[in-house]
C-alpha cells in the first residue's frame, strides 16, 4: 500500500510520535494529531464506509463536521459508540474502531447487490412496496412489520451496544457577556476585542485546534491571539466543544469532549461535559462549509471536497491522491490546486463549468499545472473500489447542454468545489430566517439583532485572497445519465428528488420527509442546498421561493450521557415521615404515595398484603389501631382576617368556628368542581391549622397563596406550609379513648372535655401534643400531633400505652378499607371531574356567602341528574373487584356502554365481601340494581355487583360520635 | 428563559410556575355576582395573542411571591416582572 504522507508539512501532527490503532481488528499506524480519516488516507485506505441503502463503497469527502460517509463505531472497553465521523476521531495508541453497514467486510460487502435493485429502491420505496392490502392478514402496515426486521439489517448505520457505559459525564451552568461560537480567526478577533473591553467571554471551537479554516500562513497570528486570550481571567476557551443548540433567552447548549482523544483519561475526568451557557450576546463565527457538485458517479471513493483535500495536506501532511483532478464552479478550488501542487501533488486537470475565469484564478491554474478545461464538466466516473478515471465533456452551464464526445482522464482523486454555504444553523434554530444571496448562491444569516451578531465566513464574508471572486456559477448539478447522489449518507439521488416532484411533492418540507434528504446523522450539511436547487429547478421556481427548512437542535449529535450527566438512576424524591424507620423496623411494606413513602401494611411472616390489611382493619373496628398521618398537608393560616379568608376558600362557613374546634371543609375550583377536602382546626382567634389531602398539599398551598396575593391583597393573612413541622398519628377504634386516657397528661380526654371535633392540648411521655377528635375510619378516633422531631417518641409511647388493649399499627391499605366502608372520599373520587353534589357533599355548600366556585357550581351541566355520582358496590360472586373496572349493565357477551367506573376496592371484613366505591351515571337511582364490574383488559373479569349506598358501614355515624 | 424576580434576582424558568393570564385574573367578577356570562368569560375565555402577553407567575421554587410578567409569546422575551399583592 502506498503511503500518502508527504515528507514535510502537517501543522497538527507530531512526526516523532507514531501511534497504533485498529480498524475491524486490523492494525494501522498514524501520527499523534491525526484524525482517523487522515491516518487512513495516509495508509492509502480509500473505502471508509458503505452507503445506507445500496451499500456502495464510500470514501471520505470532507475534513470536519460535515463528513457524510466515513462513519465508524468506536469501541472502548466493550462500549460501542456508533456513527462517529472519522474526521472527528483523534487517533491514539490503542484506539479501536469498527466499520459499519457491511457484511462480511468493508472491502467485500455482499449487501452491495442492493445496487442492482437500482430503480426499485428509489424515493418512497418503503411506502410503496410495503403498504399492505386493505383487508386480510397482511392489511395495512402488517406486511411492513413482517419485512421490517430483514430490511433494518440490510439498510442502516452503526449498531449501538448493550454494555453499560461506565464513563462519567458532567453538566455545568455558565454565564457570560459574550459567547463566541467558532474559534477561527473571525471568532478569535471578536473574543479579543470583547475581552479587552472588559467583557466576560466564552469561546467554543469544535475542533481540537484553534484557527478554523484559516490559511496555514496565519498560524502565528492565531497563536498570538489565543495566548493573549488565555492570559485573561474572564475568558474561557473551550476547544473540542460543539455548541449545538440555541434556546430561548440566549441559552445555548454545548458538549465538550474531554477524554475521547486520550488513551488514558486523567483520574476523575469526565468523558463529556454538557454546558448550559446563558449569555448576553452571541457572536456566530461558525464559518462556511464547501458544497459538492452533483454529477453521475460523484460518490466514488476518491471524490472529495477541494478544500478538504487542501487541508489534509496542510494540516496532516497527507495527499488525498497521487494524480489529482479538480471540478469547480468557483475560484476557491484554484487555491487548493495550487497549494497541493506546491506540496508535490500532480494536478492532471482543472475542469471548470465556467467558460472563462478571472486573472487571479488563471494565475493559480498556471501554478497548479495540468490541463485547464474551461466550459467543461465531469459526466461520469469509474473504478471498482475507488476512482480510476473521470469522463469529461464540453458543457454549457447556462443551457445545461453538452457538446462533443467525452474524454477520459486517469485520476485517483477528484477535488470538487460547488461553492460555499455559511453555517447558519444556529441562527436558524434561534428563529432567524436565512436570506438567499444571489451572488454567493447561498443562504446568509439575516440582519442580527441586539442578542447576536455574525462574523467572518458565516456572514458571507468569504475571502479567498485578492483577485479571487467568492461568487460561484449557479451550478449545483451536472445532469447526465447515471446515479448522481445529493445526500450521500441517506443515498438520495438527484432522480429521487425529481421523482418526488413528479409524484406531487411540492413543499420542501414534504420533499425532505419523502426522500429523507438531509435527515441522516449529518443533517444534510453537504446536501441541503443541492437538493433545494434541484427541487427549485423541477418546480421552475427560484431557490429563495422554494425556501429552506428550519434547522433544529442539535447541530451535531449530542451525547445523551452528557445531557443526563449525574442525573440518572433513582432521582425520584422520597419524602419520609418522622416515624419512617419505626415502620420499616416493624415489617411495614412501604408504598410510594406521590413523593411520600407510607406503610402499605405490616405483614407478619407468610402473610399476603390482603391478609395483613384485613386483619388490621378488623383490629381498628374491634379494638384500637394506630396509623401514621404525618403526610397530610398542613398549612398554618394566621392573621386578623384568617377566618374571613377561610370563609372565602371553603364552601362551608368557618367564621363562627369556636377556638379549639375543628371542622371538615371542602374547597372548589373557580369552575365549580371539587378541588380538595380536609379538616381545619381553630387554634386561636386568628390562627388556624388547615389539613389537606396528601396528594393535593402543594396545589392547595399555591391556590391559597394566589388568592391572597392576586385576588384579595387586602386580606391580612399569612399562610405557611407546616407539613414537615408536625408529626401526626391517628389512633382509631372503640378502645382509642382508653389508650389516650392512660397516657395523656395535662388534659382530660373524656367526651365532655374532648367531644367530636374538639381539640385539646396535653403531653404524652413529656412531649407537648395537640389532639383533635376526628375520624376518617368511622370509628371513635383521634389525631395526635406533635413536633416532628418527637414523632417516633410519641408514636412509641402510644404503642406502649396501647399494649394492654392489643393496639396494632395499620397501613394505607387498611386505612383505605375503612374509608371505603364509610364512603369517605379521597383524591380517587375528587379527581377534577366531580362536583360536591356528585360526591354527596352538597350539604357543605353554604348558601349564606359566596366562595371560590360558588358562582359556577350551579351551571346546567353540573346539576344534571344523570351525572356520575358516588355509590358503593358489593361483589355478588365473592370475586375480587378491580379498581378502574367499568360498571356495565350487560353480561360478558353484551356488556353495553360503560356507566362509570370503580374508584377504589377492598375486602371488607365488616361485610365479609369485596366492596368498592364507584362513580356511575345517575348513581342515586341505581341503588339496589344488579350490574357488572367489567375489567376486560387487565384481569379479564366480569363480576356481578350490587349497587349500594356509599355509606356501607355505620351510616348514621354512631361509632365516631360515641 | 430567565425571569428577573424583584425579590430573588434573575432566576431560571424551572423555579417558576405559570398561573394564568394576568389581565384575566385581575378581572375576577364580584364573587357575590351570579352573572353567568361574566363568570363563564372569566373561567374559560382567553385571548391568545401573538406578541406581548401579561401573565402571572409564581416563584414557586424561590420566594413564592406572584409576579406580573410581560412576555412576548413569539420570542419568549420578557419585558418586565413586577410583584403583585400587598405592597406593604
Amino acid at each position: 500500500m502506498t503511503s500518502h504522507r508527504r515528507p514535510e508539512g502537517g501543522s497538527a501532527i507530531d512526526r516523532d510520535d507514531t501511534v497504533g490503532f485498529t480498524v475491524d481488528g486490523r492494525q494501522y499506524f498514524g501520527l499523534a494529531g491525526d484524525t482517523l480519516a487522515a491516518a487512513l488516507l495516509a495508509n492509502g485506505v480509500r473505502v471508509m464506509g458503505r452507503s445506507f441503502k445500496y451499500h456502495r463503497p464510500r470514501g471520505v469527502v470532507a475534513i470536519g463536521v460535515d463528513e457524510p460517509n466515513a462513519l465508524f463505531t468506536v469501541t472502548t472497553d466493550g462500549v460501542r459508540e456508533p456513527n462517529v465521523r472519522a474526521t472527528e476521531i483523534e487517533v491514539f495508541d490503542g484506539l479501536a474502531v469498527e466499520s459499519q453497514n457491511r457484511w462480511p467486510s468493508l472491502d467485500n460487502d455482499l449487501m452491495a447487490v442492493n445496487q442492482l435493485g437500482g430503480k426499485a429502491l428509489a424515493a418512497g420505496f418503503y411506502y410503496k412496496t410495503f403498504m399492505g392490502p386493505v383487508i386480510g392478514p397482511l392489511k395495512g402496515t402488517r406486511f411492513w412489520m413482517m419485512c421490517e426486521h430483514v430490511i433494518r439489517r440490510a439498510a442502516g448505520l452503526g449498531r449501538p451496544g448493550t454494555a453499560r457505559d461506565e464513563s462519567r459525564y458532567e453538566r455545568i451552568n455558565a454565564f457570560c457577556d459574550l459567547l463566541v461560537v467558532g474559534g477561527g480567526l473571525a471568532g478569535l478577533h471578536t473574543a479579543l476585542e470583547a475581552s479587552e473591553a472588559g467583557k466576560r467571554v466564552i469561546v467554543c471551537e469544535l475542533e481540537p485546534r484553534w484557527g478554523g479554516g484559516a490559511d496555514g500562513k496565519k498560524e502565528s497570528e492565531i497563536r498570538q491571539i489565543v495566548d493573549s486570550l488565555e492570559s485573561k481571567p474572564d475568558v474561557t476557551l473551550l476547544n473540542r466543544t460543539t455548541v449545538w443548540g440555541w434556546y430561548d433567552g440566549n441559552t445555548l447548549a454545548a458538549t465538550e469532549r474531554i477524554t475521547d482523544h486520550l488513551r488514558t483519561a486523567p483520574e476523575g475526568a469526565p468523558r463529556h461535559r454538557h454546558w448550559v451557557i446563558r449569555t448576553g450576546h452571541v457572536a456566530l463565527a461558525t464559518g462556511a462549509l464547501e458544497r459538492p457538485i452533483v454529477f453521475p458517479g460523484n460518490d466514488r471513493p476518491g471524490v472529495m471536497l477541494a478544500d478538504a483535500g487542501h487541508r489534509y495536506a496542510e494540516t496532516f501532511g497527507v495527499l488525498p491522491g497521487q494524480h489529482l483532478t479538480v471540478l469547480t464552479n468557483n475560484d476557491s478550488a484554484y487555491q487548493a490546486a495550487a497549494a497541493l501542487r506546491h506540496v508535490g501533488a500532480n494536478i492532471r486537470a482543472i475542469i471548470d463549468v465556467r467558460p472563462e475565469i478571472g486573472a487571479g484564478a488563471q494565475r493559480l491554474a498556471d501554478r497548479a499545472g495540468g490541463a485547464l478545461k474551461l466550459g467543461h464538466a465531469v459526466v461520469g466516473t469509474s473504478g471498482a473500489k475507488g476512482l480510476k478515471t473521470i469522463s469529461v465533456a464540453r458543457y454549457n452551464h447556462q443551457t445545461k447542454s453538452f457538446s462533443g464526445g467525452s474524454e477520459q482522464i486517469e485520476t485517483d482523486c477528484l477535488l470538487v468545489s460547488g461553492g460555499w454555504s455559511p453555517v447558519v444553523h444556529l441562527a436558524s434554530q434561534a428563529g432567524a430566517q436565512p436570506i438567499w444571496d444571489e451572488a454567493l448562491q447561498a443562504f446568509l444569516p439575516p440582519d442580527p439583532d441586539k442578542h447576536w451578531s455574525v462574523h467572518g465566513a458565516a456572514a458571507g464574508d468569504l475571502d479567498f485572497g485578492h483577485d479571487l471572486s467568492p461568487a460561484p456559477a449557479p451550478v449545483f448539478e451536472i445532469r447526465h445519465p447515471g446515479k448522481a447522489f445529493v445526500d450521500f449518507q441517506h443515498d438520495v439521488t438527484a432522480d429521487d428528488v425529481r421523482l418526488a416532484h413528479q409524484e406531487g411533492f411540492r413543499s420542501v418540507e414534504h420533499l425532505k420527509r419523502y426522500t429523507t434528504l438531509g435527515m441522516a446523522t449529518d443533517q444534510g450539511k453537504t446536501s441541503n442546498i443541492a437538493g433545494l436547487a434541484i427541487m427549485a429547478d423541477a418546480l421552475k421556481m427560484p431557490i429563495p421561493e422554494v425556501g429552506t427548512t428550519r434547522f433544529r437542535p442539535p447541530y451535531t449529535a449530542a451525547s445523551l450521557g452528557a445531557i443526563a450527566a449525574e442525573r440518572y438512576g433513582d432521582l425520584f424524591p422520597h419524602r419520609l415521615t418522622p416515624m419512617h424507620d419505626w415502620h420499616t423496623d416493624h415489617g411495614a411494606r412501604m408504598y410510594a404515595a406521590g413523593h411520600w413513602e407510607r406503610p402499605e401494611s405490616y405483614n407478619r411472616t407468610g402473610e399476603t398484603v390482603e391478609q395483613a390489611y384485613v386483619c388490621e382493619a378488623k383490629i381498628v373496628r374491634q379494638g384500637v389501631g394506630l396509623v401514621d398521618v404525618s403526610t397530610l398537608g398542613k398549612i398554618d393560616i394566621a392573621g386578623p382576617d384568617a377566618a374571613e379568608f377561610l370563609n372565602r376558600v371553603y364552601t362551608n362557613g368557618f367564621a363562627k368556628l369556636p377556638v379549639n374546634k375543628a371542622r371538615y371543609g371542602l374547597m372548589l375550583r373557580e369552575d365549580g368542581f371539587a378541588m380538595d377536602d380536609g379538616t381545619t382546626w381553630r387554634l386561636a382567634k386568628n390562627r388556624f391549622l388547615m389539613t389537606t389531602t396528601t396528594a393535593n398539599a402543594g396545589k392547595v398551598m399555591s391556590h391559597l397563596e394566589l388568592c391572597l396575593d392576586v385576588h384579595w391583597p387586602d386580606l391580612r393573612v399569612h399562610v405557611t406550609s407546616v407539613t414537615d413541622q408536625w408529626a401526626g398519628a391517628a389512633i382509631a377504634g372503640p378502645k382509642s379513648r382508653e389508650v389516650l386516657a392512660s397516657c395523656v397528661t395535662g388534659t382530660a380526654v373524656d367526651n365532655d372535655a374532648l367531644p367530636f371535633m374538639g381539640i385539646v392540648h396535653g403531653t404524652i411521655s413529656g412531649v407537648p401534643v395537640m389532639i383533635c377528635r376526628l375520624s376518617f375510619s368511622g370509628e371513635l378516633a383521634y389525631e395526635v400531633y406533635c413536633g416532628a422531631h418527637h414523632g417516633t417518641h410519641v408514636w412509641e409511647a402510644l404503642m406502649t400505652a396501647g399494649k394492654p388493649f392489643a393496639i396494632a399499627p395499620y397501613g394505607l391499605e387498611a386505612l383505605g378499607t375503612l374509608r371505603i366502608e364509610k364512603g369517605h372520599v379521597t383524591a380517587a373520587e375528587i379527581d377534577g371531574r366531580t362536583t360536591a353534589r356528585d360526591l354527596h357533599l352538597d350539604w357543605m355548600l353554604s348558601s349564606k356567602k359566596p366562595f371560590v366556585g360558588s358562582a359556577m357550581m350551579d351551571r346546567e351541566g353540573l346539576t344534571d341528574k344523570s351525572r356520575w355520582t358516588l355509590v358503593g358496590v358489593v361483589s355478588r360472586s365473592g370475586e375480587k373487584l378491580h379498581g378502574g373496572a367499568h360498571v356495565v349493565a350487560g353480561d360478558r357477551d353484551e356488556p353495553g356502554a360503560s356507566l362509570g367506573h370503580l374508584t377504589a376496592m377492598a375486602f371488607s371484613p365488616e361485610m365479609n365481601a369485596y366492596v368498592g366505591l364507584a362513580l356511575i351515571e345517575d348513581g342515586e337511582s341505581r341503588i339496589g340494581q344488579h350490574l357488572y364490574a367489567a375489567d376486560p383488559v387487565r384481569s379479564q373479569t366480569h363480576i356481578p355487583i350490587e349497587i349500594v349506598s356509599h355509606h356501607m358501614v355505620d351510616p348514621k355515624g354512631e361509632r365516631m360520635h360515641g | 428563559m430567565i425571569i428577573a424576580c424583584p425579590f430573588c434576582g434573575p432566576r431560571d424558568l424551572s423555579e417558576f410556575t405559570y398561573c394564568g393570564d394576568a389581565d384575566n385574573l385581575a378581572a375576577r367578577p364580584d364573587p357575590a355576582a351570579t352573572d353567568q356570562a361574566a363568570w363563564n368569560a372569566y373561567v374559560y375565555d382567553r385571548t391568545n395573542p401573538a406578541g406581548e402577553h401579561a401573565e402571572i407567575w409564581q416563584h414557586s421554587g424561590g420566594c413564592r411571591k406572584f409576579l406580573r410578567v410581560v412576555r412576548s409569546t413569539v420570542t419568549h422575551e420578557i419585558e418586565s416582572a413586577e410583584m403583585v399583592g400587598p405592597k406593604a
